[in-house]
């Protein structure tokens, strides 16, 4: 997994809730076997006018120019600002894949669907939840002002805005020392190796059904 | 001090080690696996050099991809990316030495249909799986939710998953629910009133007189739904009913160890004096036929009712949602539930494929015909089991006779990954889970209802109230 550290990023603005997993990533790019190629295909039902399938030249597709991501503007965004419960729905982990492939490195929204939410942090992407007003202002700010920018800083745990004002964000101490240092949780798991198979032991006196080969 | 809840007790009994900084480490005792959600996470095993630490906990089947019109070998499926990925997981139970319930193999279905039924799943459980509806097993008394394929990896690899604890939250349904209310209508009337974010960072336990009322199958399709409601994990307490499903299943225990089993899983329900962090009551006597009429499956209204008027909403988020959902289900404020018609019906889903669902569907196609303005109704049983029990009671041929399509287990029309979908702008009656956009084909408009509800409006053309239906017909 890629380290977050600090993130210096053009802002897009998606202003929707309830965006869900389906929006974020169709079925039909489900079937890869792959973590990797989804980010032309990332909101592909509203960035294409016409129905995306996996395989396509997605250069040649009609784009709908109204989409937000479509504008000029947007190019190259790596913060998507966005509203309440965004990636609600399935526990596809191929909705961080492709905004990730993309190039969305943050989201900043007042809430998020709790898978999504996990499975973000697996990928080197970060969530942050920020207070609806602030929220509020920050889409104001983002439509005035071409090429607005947002700082993140993980370790100091706020989000900078251009005039210096910061805000601070919550996030879990065990995601955030993995996300600073891209580590790999099953090698940290496999560390307790000693404490799971202890676990197991006295499970199996008490439920043996469990452990069925 | 407070008493417990049955969530406490399930995490209580699954934790390894606990970490200074709040994080935990929790045992899962048994991984579902289905195509969709698996490849990465045997890739990323194999790139490793890992080996699952307990190849037994895990049970896998086929169900997303695969066509629900007869066929016999994976090769057959024609879309190729459906096919490498059938194909892959089967090369990779083989590789790894999985169980799994395959293509011609009668247990197969939907991961969540397939597991309670072959009781792999059981009382007092840790149960995960690569899809959010995960939380269906949760109707037996355990503690199961959907995960990212990261944690698939991570479970296969380590038989933990690295968890913090949820809140608590109970909904209580006391009372009686009214003639032609199922459970489905519960689950939509629920989420129609906390909202889909109302259960979120929740671990949620449905609970009262109504639920107690309800059948496994029931209680298996409001926990089904408790992702919609925004709760990862849905769960109902042990009683007589949960232990007589349990009873004589292929994975379930048998003699002395069925007793100990027994006498264990009585103590999985919530203590009197449990505390929840969040609490809601609902009276069942409210509760009607329900039909969701936009894109989130909080939009959801009593078969009776007209069309909301998004002016009078307050909430400016909640407005434009509304009025994007009018503008993609070609609907208009003040219209009549009862006024849409519908072009297709989908009988299925893990939410409503089980046994019961097809008799309640059946009940409502006997002796009768689907409308000629409907273009396909789609009856698709949840396993390969259900098929078969629905055959030797002889649904299959009600069905039939009423001019619906009686398929083979998957998925089907419920995402729409395989041939079965919607076209642009059809609106369809479904049982399943997700009304979102493009949800059962691009374009496509989905309403959520019961299986009654659809089998009349497949016979009607449009929503009818079956509280009606059944006394006109
Ligand atoms: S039936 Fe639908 S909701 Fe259930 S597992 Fe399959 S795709 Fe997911």
């Amino acid at each position: 997994m890629d380290k977050f550290t600090t993130l210096d990023g053009l802002v897009a603005p998606l202003d929707r809730a309830n965006v869900d997993t389906d929006q974020i990533i169709p079925k039909q790019f489900l079937k890869s076997i792959k973590r990797t190629g989804f980010g032309p295909n990332l909101f592909d039902e509203w960035r294409y006018l016409d129905e995306g399938q996996p395989g396509r030249d997605n250069s040649q597709r009609p784009l709908n120019t109204d989409f937000v991501l479509n504008q000029p503007r947007y190019q190259g965004a790596q913060i998507l600002l966005t509203r309440r419960n965004f990636g609600c729905g399935s526990s596809r982990e191929h909705a961080p894949w492709a905004l990730l492939d993309y190039g969305f490195r943050a989201i900043i929204a007042p809430s998020f669907a709790d898978i999504f939410f996990n499975n973000c942090f697996k990928n080197g992407v970060l969530p942050i939840v920020l207070p609806e007003a602030v929220i509020d202002a920050l889409f104001d700010e983002v439509e005035q002002t071409e090429g607005y920018t947002l700082n993140v800083d993980l370790a100091g745990q706020y989000v900078q805005r251009p005039n210096g004002e910061r805000t601070a964000f919550e996030v879990d101490p065990f995601r955030k020392h993995c996300l600073l240092n891209g580590l790999d949780d099953i090698g940290l798991t496999l560390q307790d190796a000693d404490a799971i198979h202890a676990y197991e032991a006295a499970r199996q006196k008490k439920e043996p059904w469990v452990f069925v080969e | 001090m407070a008493g417990k809840t049955l969530y406490d007790k399930l995490w209580d009994a699954h934790l390894v080690t606990e970490r200074d900084d709040g994080s935990a480490l929790i045992y899962i005792d048994r991984q579902i696996i289905h195509e969709v959600t698996s490849p990465q996470a045997f890739e990323g095993l194999r790139l490793a050099g890992r080996q699952p630490w307990r190849v037994g906990a895990n049970f896998a089947t086929l169900d997303h991809n695969v066509p629900t019109t007869p066929f016999s070998n994976a090769s057959e499926i024609v879309d190729d990316t459906s096919r490498i990925q059938v194909q892959t997981l089967e090369d990779n139970t083989r590789s790894f030495g999985i169980r799994e319930f395959g293509i011609g193999d009668v247990r197969q279905g939907i991961v969540h249909v397939m597991a309670p039924e072959q009781g792999a799943v059981l009382p007092g459980m840790t149960v995960v799986c690569g899809d959010s509806h995960t939380s269906t097993n949760g109707a037996l008394g355990c503690l199961a939710h959907g995960i990212g394929t990261s944690e698939v990896e991570h479970v296969l690899a380590t038989q933990c998953l690295v968890a913090k604890k949820m809140k608590n939250m109970q909904v209580r349904v006391e009372g009686d629910l009214g003639p032609g209310v199922t459970a489905k209508d519960v689950v939509l009337h629920i989420i129609g009133v906390i909202g889909t974010a109302g259960g979120n960072g929740h671990a949620l336990e449905f609970a009262g007189s109504a639920i107690e009322s309800l059948s496994m199958e029931g209680r298996m399709t409001i926990c089904n739904m408790s992702i919609e409601a925004g709760a990862r994990a849905g769960m109902v307490a042990v009683d007589d009913k949960t232990i007589a499903y349990c009873e004589g299943r292929p994975f379930a225990p048998t003699g002395e160890q069925w007793d100990q089993a027994v006498a264990y899983w009585r103590t999985l329900r919530s203590d009197d004096d449990a505390v929840f962090d969040t609490l809601v009551e609902i009276d069942a006597a409210e509760i009607q036929p329900q039909v969701s009429w936009g894109t989130s499956p909080e939009m959801v209204l009593p078969v009776g009712a007209t069309l909301p008027d998004p002016d009078s909403e307050t909430d400016a988020v909640k407005r434009s949602g509304m009025v994007r959902a009018y503008e993609y289900m070609g609907l208009t404020p003040g219209m009549k539930i009862s006024d849409i018609h519908v072009d297709r019906v989908f009988i299925g889903s893990c939410t409503n494929s089980r046994i019961e669902d097809l008799r309640a569907a059946a009940e409502v196609a006997r002796g009768r015909k689907k409308s000629d303005s409907v273009k396909q109704v789609l009856v698709v049983p949840g396993s390969g089991l259900v098929k078969r029990q629905a055959e030797e009671e002889g649904l299959d041929k009600i069905f039939l006779a009423a001019g619906f399509e009686w398929r083979e287990p998957g998925c089907s029309m419920c995402l729409a990954m395989n041939p079965d979908r919607l076209l642009p702008g059809e609106h369809c009656a479904s049982t399943s889970n997700r009304n979102f956009e493009g949800r059962q084909g691009n374009g496509g408009r989905t309403h959520l209802v019961s299986p009654a509800m659809a089998a009349a409006a497949a016979v009607a053309g449009h929503f009818v109230d079956i509280r009606r239906f059944a006394e006109e017909a």
